[in-house]
């Protein structure tokens, strides 16, 4: 499936997803902030989403035959600009104007600013819905392409992605896959303490959804359940709900409580790059 | 709720000598003399679709209450029933005009306007995406209270950048306005009157026609010169058929496009020395055409004696829809009176 330009080395998805949260952190210490907990635990699934995956072309974002990635997490941009530089989507050298004036990668995901951002997130809760909107014009227009919406584990508490969950099987969007990151963390706390706090798979497979639940940092398990939701052989909608660990890769920040919008010292960047490259995959 | 109509609740009433019904909520718009089109939305859909394969439908339970049914009937695969979920309704033809298709979503003013807005906002106009998101029951169109009354639809989306507006004031102007926002590239919130609509401008004006963002005059008027919108031009009219057996000659300029408003011609038009210049509006005096022109005019240095007719800031009474215009000053008679008052 995965298309690459060919002036991107073939690299394993371990060592893809150690560039993603390098890239990540490099963008965090030039604005000395962003939700890098978020990114550091994403990276994984972002890594084995662009590079095993999805199908689109590095040199022409707009493809129409693209596999359509939806980031309805805006606040989550660090870490899909980190994957847009990594696939060649996005030129590597902007890498420091991140979250700056007249940047093409400011804090909170925006379509009109970024090659490869598909909507504008941020409203939480509406990516699902413009997934369900896509999917069937992707049908219309007879299209095998799939469209992955990447949401957080808060959405969960938005009506509205229970409107565009239910809408999805109606219309039988099978080729929809929600990606859901369970890292049980958002703005005042746990999301297990918040609205997300019965079985989430249950409540995707009540809804008529093809739903999964893995280890979203175990690379492998995370490949598996992608391949899965694809191929799935029925005609229902699909959810992989991800487990994730906030800040993964960086064990002293993993450690912090309080990791929604994870406080890094001024100092403590060459820190966290220094203990990443301890843990460079070979 | 104010304290007073609190108490009101608890005040026993005696049934009237004459009996009048609230209007069904989906009624159509009564208009005395006039010819009606049925469903005029709906067949204009249809047509225009039948020449462009990228319209498609959706509605949130609402199709037979803003005259879609007749496009799903006509064309059922190009037809999505999204179920009682507007933010989806929103959200889905947000992501069908991002794969090329240009969505007609319907649902109730309310509806679209507040429950919806977040949606509009984000998915639709701040991607500048083509969805045409068409609603029933503007302002005050049914006696069903402030649940169903869209008085303040205007406000909400006049704020809104990118977003074109459009309160149409009958079946023709609503049949024209189909093909032409269909080919316009951006979002349009246009109002909509659904049912038996009467035909009324090109009684007033044979070679009328609706044109995308542009005021029109419908009479010739030297005394007064109403600016009016949606279903208030029908009365303003009216009002100046009778003004004019009290030898008070009313202009009407119809104002169907509220944004991006035909400044020009309203500049113009209200420069004309020494008429008084009244708006109408069947929406909150807050907010809507009113203003609009106010603001138009004012900074341009144009300031002719100035009265406004619509909506008040209030939460609106329910009961039979003719009490309702009479009582708020929609109606013909009140439209009439109050012009001959401010004389």
């Amino acid at each position: 499936m995965t298309t690459q330009a060919g002036r991107i080395p073939n690299l394993s998805l371990a060592q893809r997803a150690w560039n993603i949260r390098r890239k990540a952190l490099l963008m965090g210490e030039v604005q000395g902030q962003g939700y890098i907990g978020q990114a550091l635990g994403i990276a994984d699934v972002l890594a084995a989403a662009y590079f095993h995956a999805l199908d689109y072309r590095p040199e022409d974002p707009e493809w129409e035959g693209r596999d359509r990635f939806l980031l309805s997490i805006g606040h989550y941009a660090i870490a899909l600009y980190a994957v847009l530089m990594e696939a060649g989507i996005l030129p590597e050298n902007e890498l420091e104007t991140y979250g700056m004036d007249d940047s093409r990668m400011p804090m909170s995901g925006m379509a009109s600013y970024t090659p490869g951002m598909e909507i504008t997130g941020g409203s939480l809760g509406q990516g699902l819905g413009i997934a369900v909107g896509m999917a069937m014009g992707l049908k219309r227009k007879r299209s095998p392409a799939f469209v992955y919406n990447l949401m957080s584990d808060g959405e969960l508490g938005e009506g509205s992605t229970w409107e565009a969950a239910m809408s999805a099987v109606q219309h039988r969007l099978d080729n929809l896959i929600c990606l859901v990151d369970f890292n049980d963390q958002q703005a005042d706390g746990k999301s297990t303490a918040a609205l997300a706090t019965g079985d989430e798979r249950a409540k995707w497979e009540a809804f008529g959804w093809h739903a999964q639940r893995v280890n979203g940092n175990d690379l492998p398990a995370v490949v598996a359940a992608l391949d899965a939701a694809r191929n799935a052989p029925d005609t229902q909608p699909r959810v992989i709900i991800f487990d994730t660990t906030m800040c993964k890769g960086v064990p002293f920040l993993e450690a912090r409580e309080i990791t929604h919008f994870v406080r890094v010292e001024p100092d403590e960047w060459g820190r966290a790059l220094a203990v990443l490259e301890e843990g460079y995959p070979q | 709720m104010t304290l007073n109509s609190l108490a009101r609740k608890y005040e026993p009433r005696k049934v009237p000598e004459t009996k009048v019904a609230t209007s069904a909520m989906i009624a159509s718009l009564a208009a005395e003399g006039y010819d009606t089109v049925a469903a005029p939305f709906g067949h204009a859909l249809v047509d225009c679709a039948r020449k462009d394969e990228r319209i498609v439908g959706l509605s949130a339970d609402l199709s037979k209450y803003t005259d879609l049914h007749i496009f799903a009937q006509a064309m059922p695969d190009r037809f999505y029933q999204m179920g009682m979920a507007e933010q989806v309704l929103i959200s889905a033809a947000a992501g069908l005009a991002r794969e090329g298709f240009i969505p007609f979503a319907t649902t109730y003013a309310v509806f679209a306007s507040r429950r919806a807005y977040d949606f509009i906002a984000m998915a639709i106009a701040e991607e500048n995406l083509p969805a045409k998101i068409i609603c029933a029951l503007p302002g005050l169109t049914t006696g069903y209270g402030p649940s169903h009354q869209a008085t303040e639809d205007l406000a909400i989306f006049r704020g809104l950048p990118n977003m074109t507006i459009i309160d149409p004031c009958d079946a023709d102007d609503i049949a024209d306005m189909v093909p032409q926002i269909a080919a316009h590239p951006g979002p349009v919130y246009a109002r909509l009157l659904r049912g038996k609509v009467p035909s009324v401008l090109r009684r007033h004006k044979p070679d009328y026609r609706f044109q995308l963002g542009r005021a029109q005059m419908i009479r010739d008027g030297r005394d007064v010169l109403v600016i009016s919108t949606g279903l208030m031009t029908m009365r303003a009219l009216d009002a100046a058929t009778a003004l004019a057996g009290d030898k008070v000659d009313v202009g009407v300029l119809h104002v169907p496009t509220i944004k991006p408003l035909d400044v020009e011609t309203i500049a113009a038009e209200a420069a004309k020395g020494g008429r008084l210049v009244v708006t109408a509006e069947n929406h909150t005096v807050i907010g809507g055409l009113g203003e609009a022109v106010a603001g138009a005019l004012l900074t341009r240095g144009i300031a002719p004696r100035f009265r406004m007719i619509g909506l008040p800031d209030e939460f609106l009474e329910a009961g039979a829809l003719p009490t309702l215009h009479d009582m708020y000053g929609l109606s013909v008679n009140k439209v009439a009176e109050r012009i001959r008052g401010w004389l």
